[in-house]
């Protein structure tokens, strides 16, 4: 084996950094090779101030309060608002803990004909997005929907069911459509529990549901918080069904009240209020989460997990019957129903006419998805890459996980807050370029932040920054730092090491973000409610304005469009269930 | 304060002129937030030797490696690998520019790329032809004993089967020095002796200058032509296998390469007085010294010969049993042999030791 030996240049020539001949000045930054420079960080820093600007405008309210119009505010609309919304999110938050950890359990530690099926789908109401369940269940279970009629034909006049329409009836339908979060995060947590604690318990005489009161739950803990706060922050920012079922709460009156005559000094107001709710929520969810680190020794992937218990008997009918029935209530219904309308109402259109209308709005949809999947998973690598470059050195490290932390704070917040600050941030600066080109003597542009899709693909971006992020970093910690060193040591350049090993590695993320993102925004109504440019309306509007007017047959159709691309990361997230060794 | 090195035996005085060396560390250091990973440490190695580093965790051996691969930059002194001068005084060539190979403890294959493709990464810069490639593939397989293996992707294979893909991977473009980091930690230990040995004479065959890193000294002294031991960011001794076990520099070293008895004793010149009878040393002392005695030098005899001792415990090993002995003046030894006389608590045995013996200043 020749050893070859090179010869070492004597000059100081302009040889590049990388080959690694310079003066005594270069050695300093040439030892930091593998730590990347400082600047690394400035463009997720860049990024981070960016995303976070449109709530610097609404904190700055805050700070300055009209105090007549709070006055006013509190004399009048406030307080009701206030209760619906605290009541409306308490509820649900308990309605979804107590269904998603129960039917968790079920299925995780007891087995019963059909629980692997059960197991699947009751993750299923996760691709409905709340407002068209809201409608749904309006339709069905109004005083003059069908099962009300029937109920009174048959039972006589007086009979009824309460009504859906109120802040009840939203607790009942949110918790139906969102208990997902928390079934998915508490089977998550359950399963992870080793047996051999399990075992200690029950070894120790405790019973399978003292063991399951005393022990899995606290263990679980950190897990069905943050479910318990998913689904509380969806029931926040929810416009669509407490607008149909006329609930007064902030985030509806954010976006009823926003544009409306004297309305949106109001709207600011209640929204910065709401945004103050959010970060309560958002600190309040990270006490319980963080406090709460228990490592299982034995547990996790090492574990043998714990077997489950054959049910029999009247019991082995009632499990499945259960799941079953939740799921009817949940999903099936609401599917049987928005089918059956769009079948009637595509009947009555002629094929043309539907198609152009229908296909408009997929366009407008596709395009705003597209737009923000894209840019969210753009950033989502720059910020993830900076971040983890910088991982090892102690002095930026921490101020990369606060970054990180910081762009991830959009997802907490309500879509109208968002919306609101976004305005309250672009529109000033619409006005100002638009005195710029008069006073430089040039044509007026027009509201080209505001006024077109710009302003509402941000806010998408901060709301929405927080999935494409998480996705993308879990990926790129399957790419360790002993790979990167393996592959440099092997021959490949910084920029082959990026191309045939990061990129690779990184598409299953990517294309897992890049698709939460869009169905995300194919959901999302209260900001595109208010940030939408004029003609371009989505398909969720499309179905929340049919709604509004009672218009089932009509709202249907889109209804229908996005529960089922909807479906589409659910069944991926079924599927991926799978590949976890078999329990 | 400068390092103490301490060469001995056969190792040669570091003469960096000298270009059959094929590493070359000079007095080379190492801050991370301002502790010393690595404090002026000075090594050589000639080429086709394998050199193990050898000792506690944190002790800078993996730093050390890390530095000789690139990967990271040295805060002081130089390194010359194959007589090019790749890092120290303004310079440093990249990892990927120094022809070394890197074994992980973690083995890090590429999880995307099938066994087959993760040997074949290195080849790619050598613009080989597609047949040149794949018959290079073809032999390392060989070598490594997977030829089978070619199309499996790395989740599919056992922790044994990666190691020997990862080795692969880094000896397909023929690196002059290869670096394994603590390659068998992650194996069982049924399974670490033969692979071991197996790996040892891969490295062997190819003629691969090799630096291992380890913590387990059975490792080091069973596969190297030379050990360096160090704690704490510096070399405390450098040398073959049995100059680190029967010379060794320090109390500290003597302990790490192996058991080691302690026996306190008077010197004067070339004897001393011990508890076990007057001794000779290997090397003139005067005044309290301590006398290492390892538990093999020990002979127990049941017979009239040596001092008197008790046997307070035993531990059998099938081909070899340890023993815990008590002097009469309540002095405590361990003692090693083979198993021929099977002892038993309580028995009353005579002790004896092979001498001369190494002697250390009480300290």
């Amino acid at each position: 084996m020749a050893a070859a030996k090179q010869s070492i240049p004597t000059s100081t020539d302009s040889l590049s950094a990388t080959t690694g001949y310079g003066g005594k000045r270069s050695q300093n930054r040439l030892s930091r090779i593998w730590r990347w420079p400082s600047w690394t960080l400035a463009l997720p820093a860049g990024i981070a101030v960016v995303i976070l600007l449109p709530i610097a405008g609404l904190t700055l309210t805050l700070l300055q309060p009209d105090l007549a119009l709070w006055e006013r505010l509190w004399a009048t609309i406030l307080p009701p608002m206030l209760r619906n919304t605290l009541m409306l999110v308490g509820g649900v938050g308990i309605g979804t803990l107590v269904i998603g950890t129960l039917f968790a359990w079920l299925t995780s530690a007891y087995e019963f004909p059909g629980r692997s099926v059960f197991d699947r789908l009751l993750l299923l109401p996760l691709a409905v997005p709340t407002f068209v369940m809201g409608f749904v269940f309006m339709a069905i279970f109004d005083y003059v929907g069908p099962v009300q009629a029937a109920l009174r034909t048959h039972f006589g006049e007086h009979v009824g069911l309460p009504p859906i329409r109120s802040l009840g009836g939203a607790v009942l339908v949110m918790t139906l459509v969102l208990y997902p979060y928390v079934y998915l995060l508490a089977r998550a947590a359950f399963r992870e529990q080793a047996a051999s604690t399990f075992e200690a318990a029950r070894v120790m005489g405790f019973s399978r549901t003292q063991t399951f009161i005393r022990l899995v739950l606290p263990l679980a803990r950190p897990s069905l918080a943050a479910g318990v706060f998913l689904a509380m922050m969806e029931a926040l920012t929810d416009y669509g069904t407490v607008s149909f079922f006329s609930v007064p709460t902030l985030s509806e009156a954010v976006v009823r009240l926003w544009g409306w005559g004297s309305g949106t000094p109001q709207a600011v107001e209640l929204a910065s209020m709401l945004l103050v709710f959010a970060l309560l929520m958002l600190v309040m969810e990270r006490a319980l989460r963080g406090r709460a680190k228990y490592y299982q020794v034995g547990g996790g992937s090492k574990g043998r997990r714990m077997n489950r218990h054959r049910l029999s008997g009247w019991k082995a009918a009632l499990a499945p019957l259960a799941c079953a029935g939740l799921l009817f209530v949940a999903f099936v219904l609401p599917m049987i129903q928005l089918t059956s309308w769009t079948i009637q109402e595509l009947r009555g259109f002629t094929t043309t006419a539907w198609q152009s209308r229908f296909f408009e709005y997929v366009g407008n949809t596709s395009t705003l998805a597209a737009t923000a999947a894209a840019l969210v998973v753009m950033l989502a690598i720059f910020v993830a890459h900076g971040v983890r470059a910088t991982a090892h050195d102690g002095r930026f490290s921490r101020a990369a996980r606060v970054i990180a932390r910081l762009l991830t704070t959009g997802y907490a917040l309500p879509g109208a807050v968002v919306a609101a600050g976004v305005l309250m941030f672009l529109s000033p600066l619409d006005f100002a370029i638009n005195d710029l080109a008069e006073s430089l003597g040039l044509d007026k542009p027009g509201l080209i932040l505001t006024g077109t899709m710009t302003g509402l693909v941000y806010a998408y971006l901060v709301r929405f920054m927080a999935v494409g992020y998480n996705s993308i970093e879990s990926s790129l910690e399957k790419i360790t730092p002993n790979m990167e060193q393996a592959a440099r040591c092997l021959g490949a350049t910084p920029g082959r090491v990026l191309w045939r090993i990061h990129l690779p590695l990184l598409s299953t993320g990517i294309a897992a973000g890049a698709l939460l993102v869009f169905v995300d925004v194919m959901k999302e109504l209260p900001a595109t409610l208010l940030l939408r440019p004029f003609g371009m309306d989505t398909l969720a509007i499309w179905a929340y304005i049919a709604a509004f007017e009672s218009l089932w047959r009509e709202a249907a159709l889109p209804a229908l469009s996005i529960v089922v691309v909807g479906l589409i990361p659910v069944f991926l997230l079924m599927r991926i269930g799978d590949r976890v060794p078999a329990t | 304060m400068t390092n103490t090195v301490s060469f001995t035996g056969s190792a040669q005085k570091p003469n960096l002129s000298m270009t059959d060396h094929i590493i070359e560390l000079e007095a080379v250091s190492k801050t991370y937030n301002g502790q010393y990973a690595v404090e002026t440490l000075s090594l050589t190695l000639q080429e086709g030797q394998l050199l193990t580093l050898l000792g506690p965790s944190g002790c800078g051996k993996t730093t050390t490696l890390r530095l000789i691969a690139g990967i990271v930059a040295p805060d002081g002194g130089a390194i010359r690998l194959s007589g090019r001068h790749v890092a120290g005084n303004g310079a440093f060539i990249p990892p990927e520019q120094r022809r070394v190979g890197l074994v992980f403890q973690d083995y890090a294959l590429f999880p995307h790329l099938s066994v087959a493709a993760n040997i074949s990464f290195g080849l790619k810069r050598r613009r080989l032809s597609r047949k040149e490639e794949s018959n290079r593939v073809e032999a390392m397989l060989q070598l490594v004993g997977m030829s089978a293996y070619g199309d499996r992707m790395p989740h599919m294979l056992s922790g044994g089967q990666q190691q020997r893909v990862a080795l692969a991977r880094a000896l397909a473009p023929e690196p002059d020095i290869m670096l394994l980091d603590e390659p068998f930690s992650n194996l069982d230990t049924a399974l670490r002796t033969q692979v071991r040995a197996e790996v040892r004479s891969i490295l062997r065959a190819a003629g691969t200058t090799t630096v291992f890193v380890t913590h387990d000294q059975q490792e080091a002294l069973s596969l190297s032509d030379q050990v360096a031991v160090m704690f704490d960011g510096r070399l405390h001794q450098m040398g073959t296998p049995e100059e680190l076990y029967t010379n060794p520099v320090s109390k500290q070293v003597a302990q790490f390469m192996g058991e080691a008895n302690f026996l306190k004793a008077t010197a004067h010149g070339s004897r001393a007085l011990t508890p076990l009878g007057e001794i000779r040393l290997l090397k003139p002392q005067v005044g309290e010294v301590e006398l290492l005695i390892r538990p093999e030098m020990l002979h127990l005899n049941p017979a009239d010969e040596g001092v008197a001792a008790e046997i307070e415990w035993r531990e059998y090993y099938g081909h070899a049993q340890r023993v815990g002995l008590k002097l009469g003046d309540g002095t405590q030894l361990v003692a090693r042999s083979d198993a021929q006389v099977a002892f038993r608590t309580g028995d009353n045995v005579r002790v004896s030791v092979y001498a001369p013996l190494l002697a250390f200043q009480n300290q």
